[in-house]
Protein backbone atom coordinates (compact mmCIF):
# COMPACT_ATOMS: atom_id res chain seq x y z
CA UNK A 1 0.00 0.00 0.00
CA UNK A 2 2.44 2.38 0.90
CA UNK A 3 5.02 1.57 -1.87
CA UNK A 4 1.68 2.18 -4.40
CA UNK A 5 1.45 5.64 -2.85
CA UNK A 6 5.43 6.53 -3.24
CA UNK A 7 5.03 5.42 -6.68
CA UNK A 8 2.48 7.57 -7.62
CA UNK A 9 4.49 10.64 -6.10
CA UNK A 10 6.86 9.60 -8.30
CA UNK A 11 4.38 9.58 -11.23
CA UNK A 12 3.74 13.06 -10.67
CA UNK A 13 7.33 14.40 -10.62
CA UNK A 14 8.55 12.60 -13.78
CA UNK A 15 8.47 15.46 -16.08
CA UNK A 16 6.62 15.10 -19.39
CA UNK A 17 7.92 16.87 -22.15
CA UNK A 18 5.78 18.40 -24.80
CA UNK A 19 6.04 16.30 -27.98
CA UNK A 20 4.22 18.29 -30.44
CA UNK A 21 2.45 21.71 -30.60
CA UNK A 22 -0.40 22.90 -32.98
CA UNK A 23 -0.29 26.71 -33.47
CA UNK A 24 -3.41 28.78 -35.34
CA UNK A 25 -2.53 32.45 -36.72
CA UNK A 26 -5.49 34.26 -37.04
CA UNK A 27 -4.33 37.92 -37.31
CA UNK A 28 -2.41 39.79 -40.24
CA UNK A 29 -0.37 42.21 -37.85
CA UNK A 30 3.34 42.22 -37.57
CA UNK A 31 3.20 41.49 -34.07
CA UNK A 32 0.70 38.70 -34.28
CA UNK A 33 2.37 37.00 -37.35
CA UNK A 34 5.92 37.01 -35.59
CA UNK A 35 4.37 35.80 -32.68
CA UNK A 36 3.55 32.35 -34.09
CA UNK A 37 6.85 32.75 -36.24
CA UNK A 38 8.85 32.67 -33.22
CA UNK A 39 6.55 29.91 -31.30
CA UNK A 40 7.00 27.80 -34.10
CA UNK A 41 10.48 28.35 -34.70
CA UNK A 42 11.68 27.68 -30.79
CA UNK A 43 9.37 24.67 -30.68
CA UNK A 44 11.23 23.17 -33.92
CA UNK A 45 14.53 23.71 -32.18
CA UNK A 46 13.87 22.16 -29.14
CA UNK A 47 12.99 19.00 -31.13
CA UNK A 48 9.11 19.18 -30.64
CA UNK A 49 7.00 18.42 -33.86
CA UNK A 50 5.73 21.73 -34.92
CA UNK A 51 2.06 22.40 -37.47
CA UNK A 52 1.33 26.22 -37.98
CA UNK A 53 -2.46 27.18 -39.51
CA UNK A 54 -2.78 30.00 -41.08
CA UNK A 55 -6.54 31.70 -41.23
CA UNK A 56 -7.90 34.51 -41.97
CA UNK A 57 -6.19 37.80 -41.95
CA UNK A 58 -3.55 35.18 -40.38
CA UNK A 59 -3.21 34.33 -44.32
CA UNK A 60 -1.19 37.43 -44.72
CA UNK A 61 1.63 35.98 -43.10
CA UNK A 62 1.82 33.63 -45.82
CA UNK A 63 0.59 35.51 -48.88
CA UNK A 64 3.38 35.68 -50.90
CA UNK A 65 2.24 39.69 -51.84
CA UNK A 66 2.07 40.38 -48.11
CA UNK A 67 4.12 38.67 -45.60
CA UNK A 68 6.69 40.81 -45.84
CA UNK A 69 5.29 43.92 -45.56
CA UNK A 70 2.95 43.34 -42.79
CA UNK A 71 2.01 46.52 -40.65
CA UNK A 72 1.54 46.66 -37.07
CA UNK A 73 -1.45 48.93 -35.82
CA UNK A 74 -0.74 52.75 -34.80
CA UNK A 75 -4.04 53.22 -33.90
CA UNK A 76 -6.39 51.66 -31.22
CA UNK A 77 -3.51 50.00 -30.21
CA UNK A 78 -2.55 51.93 -26.44
CA UNK A 79 0.99 50.29 -26.22
CA UNK A 80 2.38 52.40 -29.15
CA UNK A 81 4.92 54.64 -27.71
CA UNK A 82 6.97 57.21 -29.41
CA UNK A 83 10.76 56.53 -29.88
CA UNK A 84 11.60 57.62 -26.15
CA UNK A 85 8.47 56.25 -24.82
CA UNK A 86 6.21 58.99 -24.86
CA UNK A 87 2.42 57.95 -25.81
CA UNK A 88 1.61 57.50 -29.40
CA UNK A 89 -1.18 59.95 -30.26
CA UNK A 90 -4.11 58.34 -31.92
CA UNK A 91 -4.63 61.09 -34.28
CA UNK A 92 -0.87 61.03 -35.51
CA UNK A 93 -1.60 56.98 -36.04
CA UNK A 94 -4.00 57.78 -38.54
CA UNK A 95 -2.35 60.04 -40.97
CA UNK A 96 -1.40 58.74 -44.21
CA UNK A 97 2.05 56.69 -44.40
CA UNK A 98 2.57 57.07 -40.08
CA UNK A 99 1.72 53.33 -40.20
CA UNK A 100 4.35 52.11 -42.91
CA UNK A 101 6.87 54.55 -41.77
CA UNK A 102 6.32 53.14 -37.98
CA UNK A 103 6.03 49.44 -39.07
CA UNK A 104 9.38 49.75 -41.25
CA UNK A 105 10.96 50.73 -38.14
CA UNK A 106 9.72 47.90 -36.51
CA UNK A 107 11.10 45.55 -39.02
CA UNK A 108 14.41 47.18 -39.15
CA UNK A 109 14.78 46.94 -35.38
CA UNK A 110 13.72 43.19 -35.53
CA UNK A 111 16.50 42.97 -37.96
CA UNK A 112 19.01 44.03 -36.18
CA UNK A 113 17.62 41.40 -33.31
CA UNK A 114 19.16 38.67 -35.85
CA UNK A 115 14.55 38.47 -36.75
CA UNK A 116 14.63 37.37 -39.93
CA UNK A 117 11.95 38.41 -42.56
CA UNK A 118 8.56 36.34 -42.51
CA UNK A 119 9.84 34.55 -45.81
CA UNK A 120 12.74 33.39 -44.28
CA UNK A 121 11.50 32.67 -41.08
CA UNK A 122 9.02 29.80 -42.48
CA UNK A 123 12.07 28.50 -44.17
CA UNK A 124 14.06 28.32 -40.88
CA UNK A 125 10.56 26.23 -39.88
CA UNK A 126 10.14 23.97 -42.52
CA UNK A 127 14.00 23.48 -42.29
CA UNK A 128 13.56 21.72 -39.14
CA UNK A 129 10.62 19.74 -40.19
CA UNK A 130 7.92 22.28 -38.80
CA UNK A 131 4.79 21.83 -41.34
CA UNK A 132 3.19 25.34 -42.72
CA UNK A 133 -0.73 24.86 -43.57
CA UNK A 134 -3.45 27.69 -45.13
CA UNK A 135 -6.96 26.78 -44.00
CA UNK A 136 -9.03 26.05 -46.64
CA UNK A 137 -12.47 28.16 -46.02
CA UNK A 138 -10.30 31.78 -45.56
CA UNK A 139 -8.24 30.74 -48.81
CA UNK A 140 -11.76 30.51 -50.44
CA UNK A 141 -13.08 33.68 -48.39
CA UNK A 142 -10.30 36.12 -49.99
CA UNK A 143 -10.16 34.12 -52.90
CA UNK A 144 -6.72 33.03 -53.34
CA UNK A 145 -5.00 30.38 -54.69
CA UNK A 146 -2.20 27.45 -54.06
CA UNK A 147 -0.32 29.92 -55.84
CA UNK A 148 -0.51 33.10 -54.09
CA UNK A 149 0.78 31.42 -51.08
CA UNK A 150 4.67 30.94 -49.91
CA UNK A 151 6.51 28.09 -51.32
CA UNK A 152 6.84 26.57 -47.68
CA UNK A 153 3.05 26.58 -47.26
CA UNK A 154 2.48 22.68 -47.35
CA UNK A 155 -0.93 22.36 -48.50
CA UNK A 156 -4.90 24.30 -47.95
CA UNK A 157 -6.61 21.71 -45.56
CA UNK A 158 -9.88 22.18 -43.45
CA UNK A 159 -9.64 22.27 -39.83
CA UNK A 160 -11.07 19.13 -39.11
CA UNK A 161 -7.48 17.78 -41.16
CA UNK A 162 -6.27 20.22 -38.75
CA UNK A 163 -7.37 18.76 -35.66
CA UNK A 164 -6.64 15.18 -37.21
CA UNK A 165 -2.85 16.52 -36.69
CA UNK A 166 -3.44 17.48 -33.29
CA UNK A 167 -3.58 13.64 -31.99
CA UNK A 168 -1.40 12.81 -29.08
CA UNK A 169 -1.61 13.11 -25.09
CA UNK A 170 1.42 15.64 -25.73
CA UNK A 171 -0.10 17.96 -28.02
CA UNK A 172 -0.68 21.63 -27.34
CA UNK A 173 -2.95 23.92 -29.37
CA UNK A 174 -2.05 27.19 -29.31
CA UNK A 175 -3.67 30.20 -30.79
CA UNK A 176 -2.09 33.54 -31.00
CA UNK B 1 28.02 23.69 -10.90
CA UNK B 2 29.47 20.51 -9.88
CA UNK B 3 32.69 18.31 -11.47
CA UNK B 4 31.87 15.62 -13.34
CA UNK B 5 34.62 13.22 -15.60
CA UNK B 6 34.35 13.41 -19.33
CA UNK B 7 36.21 11.46 -21.78
CA UNK B 8 38.81 10.99 -18.61
CA UNK B 9 39.10 14.59 -17.91
CA UNK B 10 37.94 16.63 -15.28
CA UNK B 11 35.49 19.07 -16.35
CA UNK B 12 32.79 21.98 -14.33
CA UNK B 13 29.81 21.24 -16.10
CA UNK B 14 26.02 23.21 -15.44
CA UNK B 15 22.98 21.13 -13.73
CA UNK B 16 22.41 20.65 -17.58
CA UNK B 17 25.82 19.42 -18.63
CA UNK B 18 26.95 21.98 -20.40
CA UNK B 19 30.51 22.88 -20.28
CA UNK B 20 30.95 25.90 -17.84
CA UNK B 21 35.04 26.56 -18.94
CA UNK B 22 35.16 26.29 -22.09
CA UNK B 23 38.90 26.06 -22.50
CA UNK B 24 38.42 22.89 -20.74
CA UNK B 25 37.47 21.24 -23.54
CA UNK B 26 38.70 18.70 -26.07
CA UNK B 27 37.40 16.38 -29.07
CA UNK B 28 37.24 13.43 -26.91
CA UNK B 29 34.51 15.42 -24.61
CA UNK B 30 33.43 15.83 -27.41
CA UNK B 31 32.45 12.99 -28.51
CA UNK B 32 31.27 11.54 -25.22
CA UNK B 33 28.65 14.02 -24.67
CA UNK B 34 27.63 13.78 -28.36
CA UNK B 35 26.91 9.80 -27.71
CA UNK B 36 24.83 10.69 -25.02
CA UNK B 37 22.89 12.36 -26.45
CA UNK B 38 23.09 9.91 -29.50
CA UNK B 39 24.82 11.74 -32.17
CA UNK B 40 28.17 10.34 -33.66
CA UNK B 41 30.08 13.18 -35.21
CA UNK B 42 32.17 13.36 -38.44
CA UNK B 43 34.40 16.41 -39.88
CA UNK B 44 31.22 18.05 -40.93
CA UNK B 45 29.94 18.04 -37.27
CA UNK B 46 33.46 19.67 -35.89
CA UNK B 47 33.62 21.93 -38.36
CA UNK B 48 30.15 23.91 -37.16
CA UNK B 49 31.05 22.89 -33.42
CA UNK B 50 34.44 24.73 -33.80
CA UNK B 51 32.73 27.46 -35.68
CA UNK B 52 30.62 27.71 -32.77
CA UNK B 53 33.56 27.88 -30.55
CA UNK B 54 35.15 30.27 -32.46
CA UNK B 55 32.10 33.30 -32.42
CA UNK B 56 31.73 32.24 -28.67
CA UNK B 57 34.89 33.14 -28.21
CA UNK B 58 34.39 36.40 -30.00
CA UNK B 59 31.67 37.53 -27.42
CA UNK B 60 29.16 36.80 -30.10
CA UNK B 61 25.49 35.10 -29.32
CA UNK B 62 23.98 32.88 -31.35
CA UNK B 63 21.25 31.43 -33.49
CA UNK B 64 20.56 29.38 -35.79
CA UNK B 65 19.96 31.82 -38.77
CA UNK B 66 23.83 33.07 -37.99
CA UNK B 67 24.90 29.47 -38.34
CA UNK B 68 23.00 28.98 -41.37
CA UNK B 69 24.54 32.05 -43.02
CA UNK B 70 28.18 31.01 -41.62
CA UNK B 71 28.64 29.29 -45.05
CA UNK B 72 29.91 26.21 -42.53
CA UNK B 73 26.18 24.77 -43.08
CA UNK B 74 22.93 25.69 -43.94
CA UNK B 75 20.02 25.31 -41.35
CA UNK B 76 18.96 22.09 -43.09
CA UNK B 77 21.93 20.83 -42.60
CA UNK B 78 22.25 22.06 -39.08
CA UNK B 79 19.00 20.12 -38.18
CA UNK B 80 20.18 16.93 -39.68
CA UNK B 81 23.84 16.96 -38.16
CA UNK B 82 21.91 17.88 -34.69
CA UNK B 83 18.11 16.49 -35.18
CA UNK B 84 16.02 17.78 -32.68
CA UNK B 85 18.61 20.13 -31.67
CA UNK B 86 20.17 22.40 -33.43
CA UNK B 87 21.98 24.85 -31.01
CA UNK B 88 21.19 23.47 -27.63
CA UNK B 89 22.74 20.49 -28.61
CA UNK B 90 25.90 21.56 -30.45
CA UNK B 91 26.10 24.23 -27.87
CA UNK B 92 26.35 21.24 -25.41
CA UNK B 93 28.82 19.26 -27.66
CA UNK B 94 30.87 22.07 -28.55
CA UNK B 95 31.90 22.74 -24.57
CA UNK B 96 29.65 26.64 -24.74
CA UNK B 97 27.35 28.07 -22.48
CA UNK B 98 23.21 26.94 -22.91
CA UNK B 99 22.43 29.45 -26.08
CA UNK B 100 20.00 32.11 -24.45
CA UNK B 101 19.01 33.16 -28.00
CA UNK B 102 14.97 32.66 -29.00
CA UNK B 103 16.38 32.38 -32.77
Amino acid sequence: METKEIEKKKEIKEKKPLEKVCIICAKGSLEDVYATLVMANGAVMEGIETNVFFTFFGLDGITKKTMNHLHTATTGNPAMRMPGGLPFPTMLGGLPGVETAVSGMMRKQMGELDMPPVDEFLEMITAGGGMIYACKLAVDMFKLKKEDLNDEVDSIITIGEFYELCDGDRTQIIFT
Amino acid sequence: MEVQTIAGAQVNVSEEGYLEDMSQWNEDIAREIANEIGIELTDKHFDVLNYLREKTEAGEALTIRKVGKSGVVDIKGLYKLFPKGPLKFSSKIAGIPKPTSCI
